[in-house]
């Protein structure tokens, strides 16, 4: 008897749960308007850095791609003008990449870091194969390919 | 002659826009309400606040392919969303929505059809509801319609008699099956048949939340389980019928609700017709802030409860009414 009593009483209770939520202010964020504020260590799209001479700090060693847990970085070296050796190509599949950040743990001369841009979605796979010139930091004055 | 049969087409149509009207907002308001009992927004893009939403919705929907599954009964599955559909708007024509009012020297009550056996006409066009639903889950060749449509046969044959009997209990103090009289009789708030009749408002109250297929009696639906339940195989203008009926007998529950328990459109100041609203209105929120609070029965939960619950109450209520009438 009492159980059932009981159990009658927790639907008015359960109703005054609802009803007190009803005048919460809604959690909604209203997306393309208003922007969730991303955490400091945010992991998104990935950029290359430069160096203070606006050079590629990249040099190709190929630990990025060996750290990489989904293998989604692809390089070839090449060399430059004053003899140095650079990634003539560089491409991330951000399609398998997991946004672990593994990359930029392991690269030695923190060429590559993982941003804060998360709206780069596409119609096409194929675009998703970011290039080396998509992912480098535009020179100052540079339009961002 | 002509007359009387004018009078008649234009209240038929235009009850009938004002409710189909009330379908659509319903849906928007039940979107909403749950949103906010949610802690969300609900539906904001189309229109201020989402208000042309339902516009959106319809036009989406008569632009969807009609579907029939393959192996399915084509004639039963054309014909049930309509048995479904159809009874929600004849109920209407019996539920008083206001005072006469007096046009052009000639008084016009406000009701299509001023019925002495309205509540019976009520309980016999409401249950035919259901067969809608059953022959949809038989006909749709689909084991979840199908088990939508077992657990809806199930469920009524637990709910209607209580739901029958709910009412009597007014049917006595009242004498009269004519809601027109009903409504007449509770001229003064002390009045209400919520007073008079207390639990069987709640019998009813329940009962109705059952045929309107409404959590916590949503098992023919039973979205989470059974996909979407009878109507899993239905689509484009199949399914909005099915949707309108489901809505629209949610506003007439809430009409009926009304009528019998709440004096129908008697309130001071206002006039009839916004008072019926607001109470209709009330309801409706009732329904859809029962709706995010509670879980779902189970079916033998549901079962047992109809029939070692609701009717003894049901026959109790009856009881009582009369001892304190010969009293
Ligand atoms: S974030 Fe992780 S998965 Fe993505 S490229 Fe870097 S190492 Fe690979
Ligand atoms: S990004 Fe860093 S780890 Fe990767 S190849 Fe270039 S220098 Fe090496």
């Amino acid at each position: 008897m009492l159980n059932y009593i009981n159990s009658l009483l927790a639907i008015p209770r359960g109703l005054l749960v609802t009803f007190k939520h009803l005048f919460k202010p809604a959690v909604t964020l209203r997306y393309p308007e208003v922007k969730e504020k991303l955490p400091e260590r945010y992991r998104g799209l990935h950029y290359l850095a430069r160096d203070e001479n606006g050079d590629e700090k990249c040099v190709c060693c190929g630990l990025c791609a060996l750290a990489c847990p989904s293998g989604c970085i692809y390089m070839e070296p090449g060399e430059n003008q004053r003899g140095e050796r650079y990634a003539r190509v560089y491409e991330i599949n951000e399609l398998r990449c997991i946004f672990c950040g593994y990359c930029e743990e392991a690269c030695p001369v923190g060429a590559i870091f993982l941003g804060k841009e998360y709206e780069f979605s596409n119609d096409k796979r194929e675009k998703f194969i970011y290039t080396k010139e998509e992912l480098l930091v535009p020179l100052p004055g540079e339009k961002k390919v | 002659m002509l007359t009387v049969a004018i009078v008649a087409l234009v209240k038929v149509i235009v009850v009938l826009v004002i409710f189909l009207l009330m379908i659509a907002y319903l849906t928007w308001w039940e979107r909403k309400l749950l949103a906010h009992f949610q802690v969300r927004l609900g539906p904001m893009r189309v229109g201020p606040h989402g208000l042309l939403q339902p516009l959106a919705d319809g036009l989406k929907l008569l632009f969807k392919e009609d579907i029939t599954p393959a192996g399915s009964n084509r004639i039963i599955f054309t014909l049930a969303p309509i048995i479904t559909f159809v009874p929600t708007f004849m109920v209407l024509a019996v539920i008083p929505f206001g005072k006469s009012i007096t046009l052009f020297g000639k008084s016009i009550d406000l009701i299509i059809s001023d019925f002495n056996m309205g509540i019976l006409y009520i309980f016999a066009v409401v249950s035919l509801g259901v067969y809608g639903i059953v022959l949809a889950g038989w006909s749709s060749n689909n084991k979840y319609s199908l088990l939508g449509g077992l657990r809806s046969s199930a469920q009524m044959i637990s709910y209607e008699v209580s739901l029958g009997l709910s009412v009597i209990g007014i049917l006595m103090l009242s004498g009269s099956l004519s809601l027109v009289n009903i409504v007449n009789q509770q001229d003064s708030i002390l009045n209400w048949y919520i007073f008079r009749q207390p639990l069987a408002f709640v019998i009813f109250l329940i009962c109705a939340l059952a045929e309107i297929n409404r959590i916590p009696f949503d098992l023919p639906e039973a979205d989470n389980e059974l996909v979407a339940g009878y109507y899993t195989e239905y689509s484009s203008m199949k399914f909005a019928m099915f949707f309108l009926g489901e809505y629209g007998s949610m506003i007439n529950a809430s009409a009926i609700a009304t009528t019998l328990f709440f004096g129908g459109w008697q309130g001071p100041w206002l006039p009839p017709v916004v008072w019926f609203l607001i109470k209709i209105g009330a309801f409706l929120s009732f329904f859809i802030w029962l709706r995010a609070t509670l879980p779902r029965f189970r079916y033998d939960q549901l079962m047992r409860f109809g029939w070692g619950i609701l009717l003894p109450l049901a026959l109790l209520n009856i009881f009582i009414t009369a001892i304190i009438m010969v009293w």
